[in-house]
């Protein structure tokens, strides 16, 4: 299938043009990596700030971390996670991928693609300054004011910490403008809306909910930036402000994130599972269908996390019926997928063991959310550890799951090698193991009392075993990581030759050579079908006969 | 081995909340033991929910194994599996089954709901309701008793809630009107009632009622700076007679006694009046907590250790050692004047 040539390899230029080539680079691949790259790093930071929290928690009244250091701790984490690993890494494999997913040489703006990256990445870099003024800010991710106010977090780190969101706010939502206009204009001939491959729908559609869940963050930290700086006094109840309202702003961002982060995942396994099991996804339109569902929904439930602020019972109830109501688009997801599996052919390799990792773990995130939306039940667990297990359910057993299939599958496309299966399987089940036991527990301390947000708490709690274990499993998973990255740099020199096609592939990505020509496609290919190489292998049997 | 050190003071602190309280056992916080109605329909509707999910927990991992299990391909099979595009008549299926499993839970929540998020101003028919003012500050709790049985109270008190249990043929509702005096907070005793957050602005209420004494543990649920993790809750539930008693006690000025008039001569005469107030003296402060009646409270720093001599001094004398963080800053006094101010404490029974 080699349409294109290898190009002259880089390594023989000097490692200052090396740097020149990546510093200054258009390509969308490049600019792809990078992201990789930036959100691999900061993994590993926020991972690093997490296992200080799970080490401060293994025993009552423990002082080994002072209380502003453990709430710092979370406060990155939190944003860590959220703004500079799960954003940057997403918007990295979109970048890299969709264009080839569709025939396009590369985004439809690459320039405006370099800024958002360099953008994003100062933004981090930005909030990490807040360390320098003496430690970052103790606010949490959600950073209810009037918390974050001046009077009550006096140190410059939270404007640090509001100007880094500000900056990479900025790289996010230009790096959707592009990737939304790309996939609008870019399709090769006759790729039409309803031919375009899942993951490209689905990293399409996260990128429409950016440009409209970003604008209120950015409105509402500026807003807070004025109150701190400029005296104004939108969420100062005693100038006539409302704390309320940074609420309502900033679920109203936070909520549609949630699916920002989940959707490309969804798209990754709806990749990895039709292939693997050998079989054409299963309800192509209904998942298709589901996406859209989901992104139009996920803008009419943030009250959600509101529940104990005091609404009126009829808003409760109205937010509640509207996070059932997204589970059902949810659902049908996950039951198309099931269908995918059932009656094929699966095969055993990395991307599939983490997409049916997914599968068996998403569902659990996805009931406990159910859970949740139940608003009386709501009033007991909101805010508890078992909120803390929820989400990470879903964030870690649902996005950081799916993304590590995704990795491993379009890794030989991006590398031309081979990652090590070996690794990947260690990986895996220290991942999993270590995955369930750190936030298993948590749900349990929850329903014993348990708030989060604690740096520590009292003895005759019955809450240390609990902690005890969820620390323990933090210790399992925190090597899975290193393994992970670890894999990806050994295999870059070691890994066997992938060649163009090494999974027996049906969209278009696989069409060119393994790594990709800076052109991508020597011709713009055409497309007849959803999957291209499918009708290409069989001829006697194509898939357009059926579409 | 500083952080060992610590922890294991730490552990002897707690240790004498546990014999203070009379209690031995690991306390109760479970959302599973509630002792008052919205707890219990909050229970009730729990389990109903769990059991549905789990339901369809069972079920849809159980298809997913059994596809695991059953279609993994042998290493002899060449060809492809029949390729299947999809069947309308089961995405409907899929579609509305869990559409009306939703609709059912959402009508189910509307009720709980309403039992639940009741209007304090109507309590039942027959009942002698109390109502109280918390005041959520960093990082303590301020109780103004407002209205019992239809009589005015007007008392303000710290850290420690009595209210009367409920008894036969008698309700005693608790409804609590919540402020916060700078971040947001939340109130949470598990075993009562669900929570509900106490921000700036606003006025929240909750209730709850309950015919079990005895004492009941929670802590503020939104994180509110430093020292959330201690910004406990202890409700007491005492028995009508004793909340009578109680109340009657909290209402007469601080005892003034003779002995103890060097220590408070200290108290007047430095900074704690700007924050504390102690009824009967010239203390007015309104940032910090009630000291009036001090020694009716079993412990300090908002439940965080148990109000003894040496708590007190140890209090007294450098806050910041016991509640790292906290608004309240050492004020270098003299031993001497730490031992007067602390006997004079001890008498604000």
């Amino acid at each position: 299938m080699a349409i294109a040539e290898r190009e002259p390899a880089l390594e023989r230029l000097p490692w200052t043009a090396v740097l020149h080539d990546w510093v200054t680079t258009v390509d969308h691949k490049k600019i792809g990596s990078i992201y990789f790259l930036m959100a691999v790093v900061f993994l590993v930071i926020g991972g690093a700030e997490a296992l200080v929290m799970r080490f401060q928690l293994l025993w009552p009244e423990s002082r080994a971390v002072p209380p502003d250091v453990f709430n710092q701790m979370f406060t990155m984490h939190g944003t860590t996670m959220i703004f500079f690993v799960a954003m940057p890494i997403l918007a990295g494999i979109a970048n890299y991928i969709v264009p080839l997913q569709i025939g396009a040489r590369d985004m439809a703006f690459p320039r405006l693609n370099a800024l958002g990256l360099w953008v994003t990445l100062f933004g981090a870099i930005l909030a990490y300054f807040s360390f320098a003024t003496g430690g970052a800010p103790a606010i949490g991710w959600f950073a209810y004011a009037p918390l974050t106010e001046h009077t009550f977090s006096r140190s410059a780190a939270a404007d640090f910490w509001i100007l880094g969101l500000l900056v990479s706010g900025v790289g996010s939502v230009s790096g959707a403008i592009n990737l939304v206009t790309t996939v609008l204009t870019l399709r090769c001939p006759a790729m039409t809306l309803r031919k375009i491959p899942l993951y490209t729908w689905m990293a399409f559609w996260a990128n429409v909910q950016i440009l409209f869940a970003l604008p209120p963050l950015t409105a509402a930290l500026i807003m807070l930036l004025f109150d701190r700086n400029l005296g104004a006094h939108f969420f100062d109840a005693q100038a006539g402000g409302s704390p309320y309202l940074w609420q309502h702003l900033f679920w109203f961002f936070g909520h549609p994130e949630v699916y920002i982060v989940v959707l490309p995942a969804f798209g990754m396994v709806s990749e990895v599972i039709p292939v693997f099991s050998r079989k054409v996804i299963f309800g192509y339109e209904f998942v298709a269908a589901s996406t859209v569902a989901i992104a139009f929904i996920s803008f009419g439930v943030w009250a959600h996390h509101m529940f104990a602020v005091g609404m009126s019972r009829t808003v409760d109830i109205f937010f509640g019926a509207m996070s059932f109501l997204i589970a059902i688009p949810t659902g049908v997801k996950l039951f198309n997928w099931l269908a995918t599996v059932y009656g094929g052919r699966w095969r055993m390799a990395a991307p599939m063991l983490f997409s049916l990792g997914f599968l068996s773990m998403f569902v659990i995130g996805g009931l406990t959310g159910i859970i949740l939306a139940v608003v009386p039940v709501d009033f007991q667990l909101t805010d508890s550890y078992f909120v803390v297990g929820h989400f990470h359910w879903v964030l870690i057993g649902g996005t950081l799951i799916g993304l590590f299939a995704g990795v491993y599958y379009w890794y030989p496309k991006v590398t031309g090698r081979m990652y090590s299966e070996r690794l990947a399987r260690w990986q895996f089940w220290l991942f999993l193991i270590g995955f369930v036991l750190t936030f298993g527990p948590m749900h349990i301390s929850g329903m014993l009392g348990m708030p989060r947000r604690i740096y520590t708490y009292p003895v005759d709690r019955g809450w240390a075993l609990w902690n005890q274990v969820a620390s323990l499993g933090a210790l399992i998973q925190a090597p899975s990581y290193l393994i992970f990255v670890w894999n990806l740099f050994i295999s870059l020199k070691s890994g066997a030759p992938a060649g163009d096609d090494p999974w027996d592939a049906w969209t278009l990505e696989w069409a060119t050579t393994s790594p990709p020509p800076s052109y991508n496609f020597e011709t713009i290919p055409t497309v007849r079908s959803r999957r291209p190489l499918w009708d290409l292998k069989h001829p006697d049997d194509p898939d357009w006969k059926y579409e | 081995m500083n952080g060992h050190q610590g922890y294991q003071e730490s552990v002897n602190m707690s240790g004498l909340i546990l014999l203070a309280d009379g209690a031995g056992a690991a306390q109760n916080l479970s959302i599973f033991s509630p002792v008052s109605p919205p707890a219990e329909s909050i229970r009730s509707l729990f389990i109903l929910v769990l059991a549905v999910t789990a339901a369809i927990f069972l079920l849809v991992e159980g298809v997913l194994l059994y596809s695991v299990v059953r279609f993994r391909r042998s290493p002899r099979e060449g060809a492809e599996p029949p390729q299947v595009y999809g069947s309308i008549p089961i995405e409907i299926a899929w579609t509305a089954a869990p559409a009306l499993i939703c609709f059912l839970l959402a009508l189910i929540l509307s009720r709980t709901e309403f039992e639940v998020r009741v209007n304090p101003d109507t309590p039942p028919p027959g009942s002698k309701p109390l109502y109280v003012t918390v005041i959520g500050h960093q990082w303590w709790w301020e109780y103004v008793y407002r209205k019992y049985d239809g009589r005015d109270l007007g008392l303000i008190t710290a850290n420690e809630l009595h209210v009367p249990a409920s008894e036969e043929g008698v309700p005693r509702p608790i409804y609590l009107t919540l402020q916060s005096a700078d971040v947001s907070h939340s109130f949470w005793v598990p075993r009562l009632a669900g929570k509900t957050d106490l921000i700036p602005g606003r006025t929240n209420h909750m209730w709850f009622q309950t015919s079990q004494r005895g004492l009941f543990l929670g802590q503020c649920a939104e994180y509110c700076g430093t020292q959330h993790a201690h910004m406990l809750l202890r409700v007491n539930v005492d028995s009508a007679e004793d909340f009578q008693k109680w109340l009657g006690d909290q209402k007469k000025p601080a005892v003034d006694e003779a002995a103890a008039r060097a220590g408070r001569d200290v108290f007047l005469s430095q900074s704690c009046v700007n924050c504390h107030r102690v009824r009967g003296t010239s203390a007015r402060g309104t940032y910090a907590p009630d000291l009036t009646h001090l020694m009716s409270r079993k412990t300090l720093a908002s439940g965080m250790v148990p109000n003894t001599r040496d708590q007190l001094r140890n209090w007294v004398s450098d806050p910041q050692q016991t509640k790292l963080g906290c608004l309240m800053p050492a004020f270098g006094l003299s031993g001497q004047q730490v031992d007067l101010l602390v006997s004079y404490l001890m008498t604000l029974q």
